[in-house]
């Protein structure tokens, strides 16, 4: 496997007043590799991952995609040089279509998006791929329901499907399973991992559930008052004490 | 066309059947000088047909102004309040270089484009800037910004001032009062331009990218759309066809006051496009036209108070038709027919 690092944050921090939200946090993601960043509520997990993707801009501190200092670059930027999101909160266009919803993230990096005289309709090169995501993240047969009539399973396929088909190569998921039903999270889960071994993308994943991160991820940063408490492989990771007392105690009762 | 199986089938015979009813509605008006000669028994160049020719013409001017205005409301889903800086500047420019410097009308069309689009472009890049009520108070103070330059002594000479112009020279073969029928086509010519240029921009790729802008502007950036350039786009080219329909209004009323350039300006084309349905393009026009033979069915009917009666006509549209006419309609037909998914196009 490829030790390149693909995404780098060095002493990034962000603080809301007198909160320090984010404190420093140093972050090295290997190209290919899914590393997943796990902490209680209020870590400063979604936080960090507003400043990598452009949504907040840092008090302090930079990021780096493939060695280029990105810090400060607009989403849309960041979106073109390879980094997509999804949100924890679904982030959809709640009145399109799902085929719709999935056809805009295609076209948005085709070379097509300021072509006033055209119906959109012809470019069908779109219109396929975005069938074929839809596929992909198994909400076939649903392409004509308005996104917002999904249910909030579904919901979460769509926002990955999003994500997917605007093609990027570094997707940063934050908890791609949040609010779902138990039983569906294994088939998101299934998709996501599924991804990766095919496509050899990167993923940086925020999850809650604990199961799922200890069986998928290969590196784990553990993120604790918005810094890092630990990092490593999830063995390690399970294996720190300190770890362990402030986080995995508590996960441990909650999971069981 | 289409390739095959890139879109329903259903979509595409609902696509048919709107273009049917559509030619329909066309066919009927413009024949409509002809079937109300028929039914009066006047000619179809004076009296009563005549009449109502300039009730609708009145209407087609303000279908494209409605339309124009809710690219912005409907479609990139941005609230101004000073949409009547374009449709006033419309006014004044026809007016005045009609007046003035005695130019043609083609002189004038590219000149109202060229000034429109330049006002569009510029006021775009400050106003888009900020967000939501702001951006609704900044284009309400640079169209009253206008509004006081209109009415501004200072100028009295090139603008009338509080006066405005009369009298506009407008050439003799489409006099309004003269060429009734000519003018007639001429509007209605204009307004089905309009609206067959905005259907292709509104169902384009740029189109598409817009009406994302409005259902989630985080989201459209994070797939890589630059919306502020989008949203420019939307706002020049809103801003634009609200000049034309200005300078056709100027053509018409054969004056420029500076009452074009006021709030209420604005407010009507709010009115229009929530009567109509925001977010489709025959809404908004549908709106005019309602609001255009209403508002002179009631001034007949109830006198100087009709405003009263069509407040209260207003307020029953919007809590029975929260989507106004044809959204309310389209959501009625996506809902009573199961198997008919809503389709992708927008009309």
């Amino acid at each position: 496997m490829t030790q390149e690092i693909i995404l780098e944050t060095r002493d990034l921090a962000k603080h809301f007043g007198g909160l320090k939200a984010v404190g420093g946090v140093n972050l090295r993601v290997r190209a290919g590799s899914l590393h997943a960043i796990i902490g209680p509520n209020g870590a400063g997990k979604t936080t960090l991952f507003n400043l990598i993707s452009g949504h907040l801009k840092p008090t302090r501190g930079q990021v780096f995609l493939r060695g280029q200092d990105v810090t400060g670059l607009p989403p849309h930027r960041l979106a073109h040089m390879g980094l997509g999101r999804s949100f924890q909160i679904t982030n959809i266009f709640p009145n399109l279509t799902v085929l719709e919803n999935v056809r805009l993230a295609v076209q948005a990096r085709g070379p097509d998006n300021f072509k006033l005289w055209h119906d959109y309709r012809r470019f069908s090169r779109y219109i396929s791929r975005a069938r074929e995501v839809i596929e992909y993240v198994s909400l076939k047969g649903k392409e004509h329901l308005l996104a917002s009539a999904l249910s909030h399973g579904d919901k979460r396929k769509l926002e990955l499907a999003i994500l997917l088909a605007s093609d990027p190569d570094i997707l940063l998921l934050d908890e791609p399973t949040a609010g779902m039903a138990s039983e569906d999270v294994p088939e998101l889960m299934r998709i996501v991992e599924h991804i990766r071994q095919t496509t050899g993308k990167t993923i940086l994943l925020v999850e809650h559930n604990m199961d799922v991160v200890m069986r998928v991820s290969e590196r784990i940063t553990v993120m604790h008052r918005g810094r890092v408490l630990a990092e490593g492989t999830p063995q390690e990771i399970a294996a720190n004490e300190a770890v362990q007392e402030a986080y995995l105690g508590s996960w441990g009762t909650r999971t069981g | 066309m289409v390739e095959p199986g890139t879109l329903d089938v259903r979509a595409k015979q609902a696509t048919r059947r709107w273009n049917l009813q559509g030619l329909m509605v066309v066919l009927f008006l413009a024949l409509f000088p002809f079937l109300a000669s028929l039914v009066t028994g006047e000619p179809p160049d004076a009296g009563r047909p005549k009449f109502w020719q300039g009730l609708l013409i009145q209407a087609y001017i303000f279908a494209v102004y409605a339309l124009s205005y809710d690219i912005l409301m409907g479609y990139t889903g941005i609230l101004s309040f000073g949409h009547a800086m374009f449709f006033g500047t419309g006014v004044y420019a026809t007016a005045m270089l009609l007046k003035h410097a005695e130019w043609g009308l083609g002189q004038i069309f590219l000149a109202v484009l060229l000034i429109t689009f330049v006002q569009g472009v510029l006021f775009g890049l400050v106003s888009l800037r900020v967000k939501g009520v702001y951006f609704a108070m900044v284009t309400l103070a640079f169209a009253e910004a206008f509004y006081i330059l209109s009415e501004a002594t200072d100028f009295r000479r090139w603008t009338g001032a509080e006066d405005g112009l009369h009298g506009i020279p407008v050439p003799d073969f489409i006099n309004p009062t003269d060429q009734r029928l000519r003018f007639y086509y001429l509007a209605l010519g204009f307004a089905l331009i309009v609206y067959l240029i905005a259907r292709r921009v509104v169902n384009s790729p740029t189109g598409r990218v817009i009406v994302a802008i409005r259902e989630n502007e985080t989201r459209a950036a994070t797939l890589g759309y630059n919306t502020f350039a989008y949203k420019l786009i939307a706002f020049v080219f809103s801003g634009v066809l609200a000049g034309l329909a200005g300078m056709v209004h100027a053509l018409w009323n054969l004056n420029a006051s500076p009452a074009v350039l006021s709030v209420n300006t604005t407010i009507n084309a709010l009115l229009m496009t929530i009567i109509g349905g925001a977010g489709t393009l025959v809404g908004p026009m549908l709106g005019a036209g309602v609001l255009q033979l209403l508002g002179y069915v009631l001034s007949r009917t109830f006198g100087p108070r009709w405003p009263l009666v069509f407040g209260v006509v207003f307020i029953l549209i919007v809590l029975f038709l929260p989507y106004g006419i044809v959204g309310t309609w389209n959501r009625w037909r996506a809902h009573s027919s199961t198997k008919d998914k809503p389709s992708l196009s927008s009309k």
